[in-house]
């Protein structure tokens, strides 16, 4: 047995360089690790570089424009003579869009997720959930379109003075294009939760629409939550459907049925003309763009929180 | 003994089979709304694709395609609309694609549990949720002025890069964690570095789902107009940019990286946005080659998905 190990050949280390071979293959694995983390840390990058182009061209904007106008002054001109800074006209256009939109994604989505865990076939869900994730893979310009040439003139239809621009087809357009979004999401959430609480609730006499609304639907609230607070992102920062379909004009009014611009409307119509770099003009729509970010940013801490405290744990 | 036939005669009598029956049939109906609204949703999707055929189909030409845009509707084309959109799929690819992939890679394989790690994806998280309208302007503020690219291809395909990065990553990790650890444990017991196991093993493995990511997020890139309006696209270039070639020594030319550009979804808006009804048509036939385009990407992710997931049983 002995003998037998002795027989194995053993390389043996003639010349005991000064560098150990193992050297070059780790310094290789250590520049590969370096390479892949300098990667991670670019979309730290990213949100620097967001932050801080914001920060720095709306800290030009207010030295010269007070932050309580910015925030107090009804009217929003900033490229007329008699310059107003009130962002507040914007502001609502994008909370009348985006009520629009909820109205019809939050309780379409939620109702096409209910179906689809809790009714709907293995086979039907198959086909469904693709083809409802193409209307999510639509262009957003393909949608305004849709919106400024189908759904206002649909809307004329009923409403016959409701003008060419106005913010309810807007809102409309953007709700359908949502739906997939709150829809996908909520259905992954439900179908999260246990058979057993279904068992348990059909058990008792339940019918299974008193067990989707009552037992399946709460448990996965915070799941669900997290797809509505999806819809609200997508909502306020939908751009082209609301600048091609529902005007330009900034005007503070809660009304649906009128034109007015929204906080992204108006960074597209200033970037589509030319102001000059430097400029208050060119430098509002950073502050808009601030102002987009921080009521985004709003939503998505008021929904982690909301998901936070719905969490059940099985 | 008298409640007990209390509740035998309570079963046999009207009062309750009714509500029994109450119930079923709100149960029924619950469902035959679930199915209407999923009904609703996707005749939406036909409608758009409906109106838009019947508007631009027959507007398709070999003409369109080859022309560039004019101040006359039916001699305009898309010329330079979808040799800008290709390329700067090419630049957007080229940046999101290895960022994506290493930062995910670093991520699920190297990164160690520690704040530095969470606040890269906290980071990631918060990054798919912002508007991107909002990366338009951090491009126009940093790639534009700060770096001096210009209103260029560049930096149309970086901001369309960082854009798609978020998604990148995510669709890259869930790829990467779907490989059981047991693959990697196999190849370390062999001898194989951390990088050699990741090279020849987890990427192998994950390339179905990191593909169908790219795709879906190169799909999503395409019709993204709003922050490129930001950046300053033009809807009107009658010329083609430098061609990447050259005749002389080193035969490639990277002088069209500085042109100005335009893209599909920029001239549709731009036509989309005209008074004129004959515009609208060209919007409209614009809109059908981009919804194909991006309808396409889609249907081939699908493809990929599916094959992927047959051919490997773990």
């Amino acid at each position: 047995m002995e003998a037998h190990i002795a027989e194995i050949p053993v390389e043996k280390q003639a010349i005991r360089t000064s560098l150990s071979p193992r050297l070059v293959p780790r310094l290789k694995e250590k520049a590969i690790e370096l390479l892949l983390q300098l990667a991670a840390f670019t979309s730290v990058a990213i949100t620097l570089g967001i932050v801080g182009v914001l920060a720095y061209e709306s800290f030009h904007f207010f030295q010269q424009v007070s932050v309580v106008d910015f925030l107090t002054d009804r009217q929003w001109t900033p490229l007329f003579a008699d310059a107003h800074y009130g962002i507040l006209s914007l502001v609502s256009g994008t909370l009348v869009t985006t009520a629009v939109a909820l109205l019809v994604a939050i309780p379409m989505g939620s109702l096409i997720a209910i179906y689809l865990s809790e009714y709907a076939s293995r086979s039907l869900r198959e086909f469904v959930k693709p083809v409802l994730e193409l209307l999510s893979a639509v262009p957003t310009v393909v949608y305004g379109y849709f919106a400024l040439l189908f759904v206002t003139p649909a809307l004329k239809q009923i409403w016959s003075d409701l003008p060419g621009f106005n913010m309810l087809s807007a809102g409309l357009v953007i709700g359908f294009m949502i739906v997939p979004y709150v829809s996908s999401v909520s259905e992954d959430a439900m179908r999260a939760v246990p058979v057993y609480l279904r068992e348990g609730a059909f058990a008792l006499g339940a019918t299974r629409m008193q067990t989707a609304l009552r037992v399946v639907f709460p448990s996965a609230l915070s799941g669900i939550t997290a797809a509505y607070v999806l819809g609200v992102s997508r909502a306020i920062g939908e751009t082209m459907v609301v600048a091609i379909a529902a005007g330009m004009q900034p005007t503070l009014t809660l009304n649906p049925l009128e034109p007015a611009a929204t906080m992204t409307a108006y960074i597209v119509q200033v970037s589509l003309g030319d102001l000059p770099h430097g400029s208050v003009g060119y430098q509002t729509i950073f502050a808009t763009g601030l102002m987009l970010l921080l009521i985004t940013l709003l939503f998505n801490i008021a929904g982690h929180a909301l998901k936070k405290r719905y969490r059940q744990v099985y | 003994m008298r409640l007990k036939n209390g509740i035998a005669k309570y079963i046999k009598s009207t009062a309750l089979q009714r509500r029994i029956m109450r119930r079923k049939g709100l149960d029924r109906f619950f469902a035959f709304e679930g199915l209407f609204v999923m009904g609703v949703a996707l005749l939406v999707l036909f409608a758009l694709v409906g109106q838009l055929a019947a508007d631009g189909a027959g507007r398709l030409s070999w003409q369109f395609l080859t022309s560039f845009p004019s101040r006359f509707p039916a001699q305009a084309g898309i010329l330079t609309a979808w040799i800008g959109t290709l390329l700067v799929m090419l630049l957007t690819a080229l940046t999101a694609i290895p960022l994506g992939i290493g930062a995910a890679i670093y991520l699920e394989e190297y990164a160690a549990k520690s704040w530095l790690t969470e606040v890269i994806e906290i980071n990631i998280a918060n990054l798919a949720g912002v508007p991107s309208i909002v990366y338009g302007l951090m491009a126009l503020g940093l790639l534009v002025y700060e770096l001096h690219l210009g209103q260029s291809f560049l930096t149309a395909g970086l901001t369309l890069g960082m854009l798609i990065l978020p998604m990148v990553i995510i669709a890259t990790r869930e790829a990467i964690r779907s490989v059981p650890p047991a693959v990697r444990e196999a190849a370390y017991a062999l001898g194989a570095t951390k990088w050699q196991t990741v090279r020849d093993h987890v990427l192998p493995y994950s390339m179905g789902g990191i593909l169908t990511g790219m795709i879906l997020a190169l799909s999503r890139a395409v019709g993204e107009t709003a922050p490129l309006i930001t950046v300053g696209a033009l809807s009107f270039i009658a010329f083609l940019p430098h061609p990447p070639w050259q005749g002389t020594f080193p035969f490639v030319s990277f002088e069209w990286l500085f042109d100005p550009f335009t893209v599909m979804p920029i001239q549709m808006f731009n036509w989309v946005s005209r008074p004129q009804e004959e515009f609208h048509v060209n919007a409209a036939a614009a809109g059908l080659i981009l919804l194909a385009m991006s309808l396409a990407m889609n249907a081939v992710a699908i493809v990929i998905r599916a094959r992927f997931r047959k051919r490997i049983h773990w």
